[in-house]
């Protein structure tokens, strides 16, 4: 061998011994095996319209985003627990009272409303995790129309919210205890006795979708985490996941994370809405509470590996899987089975009277999907997708036959970037999901966009489920910060385009110029405002300094997309009026002085024009002012 | 036959069926609109729509499109378009309605005389009818306030066919109560050659 020999063979030895730049199964659009294919099943051209609407979770923004599949494009947010200045939400006395003095919220799980087990397009209902609410979306106007809530005794409304079978009940459950009712004081040392959990039902009117608190159980002070409703044969029942079951407090990623198994709480929500009809339990903080003794028979609790997030439903409603996030696997129970313990009292103890079933009674297997277990979702094939927060990927399994060939169940893993939490699948929540799409919602972004500094968005990446593997399809980036999300075919939905003119009952609506005026009463000035291209009539409103002011406001447009804005500088009024709208804002002309208001939201070539005089006259100046002027 | 002996003929019956069924399609006509106006734009690819019916003015999308055209109108100073200013839709309706009386005194009494004036009557009644159009198109296009934002030249909008004014492209026609005008002058017309062949009319 020569010495050029040498030198080559140490040099590849060299190499080889070298830690590689990237991991070896990294690298942009790694995932996409053929770009091309890809972008042509994304692509929706100009004027084209998206086949599904993905109502995604804003979480703590306090907001719900809506973009449309396959292109993911975002098209509206629709502001739910937070002033939202682009459509004027929290500014108008309205919202304002809907908001209730908060200006945020966390915002979870959306849950499109149903009927016998599938979206009827009628409303989506989110959960506050952070102020114990939760709100109704019309789909009709994709409008915020009501914030329950604070719900009593509840604390972090997590598990939430999840609707039953034909929306008759939204069923939420508390992640923090607290001693009740809220505003009691117990210390810390006494969490295990005088802390408790809640769970409740939150009754919908069918007609109106009018939400009211219906009944709560207390509970041991576990942390309820996710939730599932049955169907078909489970139809009366719902599951939620729990953590720290060990009652601890402190540090809870250790001091919570003992136990090898927490548990599933089972409930029979229509036996505990008879319960509550029939006068059991108490009332506390205005709300029928019932004990779980209360309750023998239709409540259970059954274990489940290790501080479990997601329980989910089969979309037969047969079998509930537990997600592990703690432990590599997700635990299957055969609700048949839950059942037949159930009755058989075949349990292993209680806790604070809720009976534990024996576990390996219920369980039908423990499928290995991977590190990480957060949540599963169903297509329409016979498969389940389940997010793998520590793996970064999403595995795809067989639900069955549980016949002991656990790990054989698993057929396909495809990794995300980065971290992902929940996953959805077009209509993976309901009796028959559409397939054919699944988004994963990624809680880490970095670098797969251009960088924006230290803080960064998400990610949400479609994916391809057709056939039996998983093929990577589109990555788009979303603000802070989906947890979960619901996918409805498009055909489902039938928004309106403007608020036809008959409909609006506000009684200081008007349709003409000529009716627009300001009339005082005492300290009172209360003017109709019309606006209209391109401009408000009156143009000049005259107060004294001092005044309450009310201005109610008509858009009298009838046109789609014709919106427009009233914005008063420096008085912090900022009403946005849709198509044959009507908003009132009230404030007091504190400030002396002449301030403009304008058209925010341009409408015309002559949108600039559209503006006219807020003139606040000093408190004892000459005469008295109360007037409107000029068109 | 000479014609003053030719008018005093009676119809045959199948001239009568077709007077009466004329005289019907008149009535028809006043559920049906008699023009129809739409403006196209960049932005407005769907259209912006109006009907006008012998007796009101109907916008596109459950009217609301009547406003949507006022609106643009208002910037280059032009009226409000209003079913008001159509005086003669008080009693156009009335009209037909006398003209189908008429028809069935035709067919009852059936003298080709009385065929003959109500032919005429019609069709001057369509003339006078597209006349009285035209004039109020012309109205509204001369117009205009002289404060209005954007000044344009006075202009008449199309009578019939497509004119490009603005970013709009505007297209005038017919609609169908106007086609069964156009039917009922045909019929008329029809029957009286018919008939004028089978006496063996001759002109003066």
């Amino acid at each position: 061998m020569t010495v050029r020999h040498w030198i080559a063979l140490a040099s590849a030895a060299l190499v080889g011994a070298c830690t590689p730049s990237r991991a070896p199964s990294s690298g942009q659009n790694s995932q996409l095996a053929d770009v091309r294919d890809a972008a042509m099943r994304t692509y929706v051209a100009p004027g084209k319209l998206d086949d599904y609407y993905l109502f995604y979770s804003g979480g703590h923004s306090g907001n719900v985003y809506v973009a449309g599949i396959p292109s993911m494009r975002h098209i509206i947010t629709i502001p739910v627990f937070t002033p939202y200045p682009a459509t004027g939400y929290g500014f108008d006395e309205d919202s304002k009272a809907m908001l209730g003095g908060y200006t945020w919220g966390d915002v979870h799980h959306p849950a499109l409303s149903k009927t016998k087990g599938d979206y009827d397009g009628r409303w989506l209902f989110v959960n506050d995790n952070a102020n114990n609410r939760l709100a109704r979306i019309d789909l009709r106007d994709f409008k915020t129309k009501q914030i329950l809530g604070p719900i009593p005794n509840s604390s972090g409304n997590h598990g939430s919210a999840f609707l039953t079978e034909n929306s008759e009940y939204a069923l939420v459950a508390s992640r923090f205890s607290i001693p009740l009712p809220r505003g009691t004081y117990a210390p810390l040392s006494d969490y295990a006795t005088k802390y408790h959990g809640v769970v409740s039902g939150i009754r919908i009117d069918s007609a109106t979708g009018t939400m009211s608190v219906g009944w709560q159980i207390v509970t041991p002070p576990f942390d309820w985490d996710l939730a599932s409703t049955g169907r078909d044969s489970s139809r009366d029942w719902v599951v939620w996941t729990s953590y720290n079951t060990e009652r601890a407090t402190g540090r809870l990623e250790v001091a919570a994370s003992q136990r090898e198994r927490d548990y599933m709480i089972f409930v029979n929500w229509r036996n505990a809405t008879a319960a509550a009809a029939a006068g059991k339990g108490r009332m506390l903080d205005g709300v029928r509470v019932l004990d779980p003794r209360d309750l023998a028979g239709s409540i259970f609790l059954v274990p489940c590996a290790k501080s479990p997030h997601g329980a989910d439903f089969s979309p037969d409603g047969r079998y509930v899987m537990c997600n592990g996030k703690l432990a590599p696997y997700v635990t299957v129970f055969d609700f048949q089975k839950f059942l037949s313990a159930a009755q058989t009292h075949d349990t292993v103890g209680n806790e604070d009277g809720i009976p534990v079933l024996r576990y390996e009674s219920v369980r039908v297997a423990e499928v290995p999907v991977g590190l990480g277990p957060l949540h599963t979702q169903f297509d329409d094939q016979g498969y389940a997708y389940t997010s793998l927060f520590v793996e970064s990927a999403v595995a795809k399994w067989k639900v069955g036959p549980f016949d002991g060939h656990d790990s054989s169940l698993v057929v396909a893993k495809i990794p995300v970037h980065y971290s992902v939490g929940h996953l959805v699948v077009a209509g993976g929540d309901t009796r028959h999901p559409y397939g054919k799409y699944l988004v994963s919602m990624n809680k880490l972004s970095k670098g797969q966009h251009l960088d924006i500094g230290p803080s960064q968005p998400e990610s949400s990446e479609l994916i391809d489920i057709t056939g039996t593997g998983m093929t990577e399809l589109y990555e788009a980036f979303t603000e802070p910060e989906p947890h979960f999300a619901q996918i409805a075919a498009a055909s489902l939905l039938h928004p309106i385009e403007v608020y036809p003119k008959e409909e609006n009952k506000d009684p200081n609506a008007i349709w003409a110029a000529s009716d627009a005026k300001v009339t005082r009463r005492g300290n009172v000035v209360e003017v109709k405002l019309y606006a209209i291209r391109s401009y408000f009539a009156p143009n000049a409103i005259e107060v004294n300094q001092g005044d309450s002011v009310i201005i109610h406001v008509t858009n009298a447009e009838q046109e789609r997309d014709m919106l427009h804005g009233f914005g008063i500088a420096s008085y912090n009024i900022n009403l946005v009026l849709d198509p044959g709208e009507t908003k009132t804002v009230a404030f007091r002309a504190g400030k002396t002085g002449v301030y403009p208001f304008y058209c925010t939201n341009f409408c015309s070539a002559m949108h600039q024009e559209m503006q006219g005089y807020l003139l606040v006259k000093p408190r004892g100046g000459a005469g008295a002012a109360a007037s409107g002027g000029g068109r | 036959m000479p014609v003053t002996r030719w008018l005093e003929q009676v119809l045959s019956p199948r001239a009568r069926l077709a007077v009466l069924g004329a005289g019907a399609c008149l009535l028809v006509a006043i559920l049906f609109p008699l023009w129809h106006i739409t403006m196209f734009a960049n932005q407005f690819p769907e259209g912006i729509r109006l009907s006008i019916y012998s007796y009101k003015l109907v916008g596109g999308k459950d009217g609301a499109d009547l406003q949507a055209i006022n609106i643009l109108n208002h910037y280059i100073g032009m009226h409000d378009i209003a079913a008001a200013d159509f005086v003669e839709m008080r009693f156009i309706p009335f009209a037909l309605g006398a003209f189908f009386l008429l028809a069935l005194r035709t067919t009852v009494f059936a003298r080709v005389r009385d065929l003959v004036d109500l032919a005429v009557l019609v069709s001057y009644f369509a003339a006078f009818s597209f006349g009285v159009f035209w004039f109020r198109m012309y109205t509204y296009g001369h117009h205009l306030d002289p404060e209005a934002p954007i000044k344009v030249a006075p202009f008449t909008p199309p009578l019939l066919g497509h004119q490009h004014i603005a970013n709009f492209d505007v297209y005038s026609t017919p609609g169908a109560g106007s086609l069964l005008l156009g039917v009922v002058v045909l019929i008329f017309a029809a029957v009286l050659a018919l008939e004028a062949r089978k006496h063996g009319v001759k002109t003066p």
